[in-house]
């Protein structure tokens, strides 16, 4: 049984590895956690290429994550998620600004930590999820000096669009980055309304870029 | 005479405190009031106090603290207290039967305390031995004490009524109120709160640039971290049946054994027609 079982292992460690080589050809095959895996590796290695991304120079920052992280997030749904039942109301350049305005008030919550990526490793952990399933979570681990950071993504299975995969929600230390935005949104749109939560996220952003 | 009030004088400003959050409990709502945070206005006005301190005094001391003490001296300072944290979180990983999460806090603790020069040095992060940091809220809530009330203490910051209540166990368990000389007793709890505040000076940074409302933020993210730490990373989404923690290792762990048992008898079979000629 032992035998049988480690000879599973290995034709799952070289499903896998096929996966990740083949990646261009069949890329709607990959396993979220292997897209995971590939693309935090990606991430990661053009900021440590890059000593003024590393310095946290926004601007740069902010070209990383259009070219590298926005194709594989739905951030159209992570922003609607966070506005909650208003977003239906909104028209469709409100909702556009609502997504602009909240990418970048995203980018400077971890544009400070992009400096320490050169000392951290990261791990992807076991998935529990079923070969059909739509939407799923994986698990990673990052290891830097101190205690392991928690670092979990919800994606949905997009099939035939980019890679298979999109990410819709991020976790950082148990904490759901969307859900942290619901009630806050929800307060400023009670009060003054989608144009006035979208007003206040431009004030915040240009308080930021001021702050340097 | 001393008054003795349930024969526990040290707990009754505690007591008295969880009281009057009680009976605030029924009268307080607020404009767009969270569920979890009835006690909306109340909390409010602590956390603008606690702000108004922490600008004035705390935030000061800590970034002094921060420029004028080199880092290893304050490395040193802060392996210290999180040593005296690994007994304690030995005891409460104890109390919620997590045998290798004990163990390890234990023999932390023992490497820290004999080869790390009184907790001094982090040798046993060193040699790779996990940290897991458990107080006694995480207890309460292991076995089934929902959290209550989410409440924001005077000085203390963010808790929830449950966590409150623990607090005065947790007070006894670190060691640091056992020390019998009192300006002593003092000096280490103030340079503990130093510490911790001086550990939070880019986090609390961070939080003035990431959000639009500072107590709103701090209250959602805490209560869910709260949350995850207690189911140990892992807790029920919001569509599931909510268990609490105790119940939920048990039922994967029951889970677990029947795939196993299963396994194991598909094994059995499969080895039986594999012996018949």
């Amino acid at each position: 049984m032992k035998r049988r079982s480690f000879s599973h292992l290995f034709a799952a460690l070289v499903v896998s590895a096929v996966g990740v080589l083949a990646m261009p050809a069949h890329a709607t095959e990959e396993t979220a956690d292997a897209f995971i895996k590939r693309l935090s590796t990606e991430v990661l290695n053009s900021i440590k290429a890059d000593k003024s991304i590393q310095s946290g120079d926004v601007s740069k920052i902010v070209a990383l994550v259009d070219t590298l992280v926005m194709p594989n997030v739905d951030f159209k749904r992570m922003t609607a998620s966070a506005v909650g039942p208003k977003w239906r109301q909104a028209t469709p350049e409100q909702q556009q600004r609502l997504q602009e305005e909240f990418k970048i008030l995203l980018v400077r919550t971890y544009a400070g930590a992009l400096s320490q990526v050169n000392s951290v490793t990261f791990n992807v952990k076991p998935m529990r999820s079923g070969p059909d399933d739509k939407e799923v979570v994986v698990r990673t681990e990052i290891q830097g000096r101190g205690d392991p950071i928690q670092l979990d993504y919800r994606l949905e299975k997009t099939p035939g669009v980019g890679s298979g995969w999109k990410v819709y929600n991020l976790n950082v230390l148990g904490v759901w980055l969307v859900d942290t935005y619901r009630s806050q949104f929800a307060q400023e749109i009670n009060a003054k309304g989608i144009d006035g939560l979208i007003a206040t996220l431009a004030e915040r952003n240009k308080a930021n870029a001021q702050k340097g | 005479m001393r008054p003795m009030v349930l024969g526990l004088p040290r707990y009754t400003p505690w007591a008295g405190l969880v009281l009057l959050l009680v009976a605030l409990t029924g009268c307080a709502t607020g404009p767009s009031a969270s569920p979890r945070d009835p006690l909306e206005p109340f909390n409010r006005g602590v956390y603008q106090f606690n702000d108004a301190v922490d600008v004035a005094i705390i935030k000061p001391v800590a970034t002094a603290y921060q420029d004028v003490l080199p880092a290893p001296v304050r490395r040193g300072v802060r392996n210290f207290f999180a040593n005296l944290q690994d007994a304690w979180s030995g005891v409460n990983n104890a109390l919620q039967f997590k045998v290798e999460p004990a163990a390890n806090s234990f023999v932390r603790f023992g490497v820290n305390t004999f080869i790390g020069l009184g907790g001094i040095l982090d040798v046993a992060s060193e040699m790779r031995i996990e940290r897991h940091t458990k107080d006694f809220g995480h207890t309460l809530g292991y076995w089934g004490v929902a959290p209550g009330p989410y409440l924001v203490l005077p000085l203390l910051g963010p808790s929830t009524l449950r966590d409150t209540v623990a607090l005065p166990v947790d007070a006894q368990g670190n060691m640091v109120s056992g020390i019998e000389h009192i300006p002593t007793r003092n000096s280490v709890t103030l340079l503990r709160l130093v510490d911790t505040r001086a550990s939070l000076l880019g986090a609390s940074a961070m939080l003035e640039s990431v959000a639009l409302d500072k107590y709103t933020f701090t209250r959602d993210a805490y209560l869910q971290r709260r949350r995850s730490s207690i189911y140990d990373g892992n807790p029920p989404d919001d569509g599931e049946v909510e268990k609490s923690p105790v119940k939920q290792d048990f039922s994967q762990a029951r889970e677990r054994t029947r795939a196993w048992v299963q396994t194991l008898k598909k094994s059995g079979t499969a080895d039986d027609e594999k012996a018949k000629p």
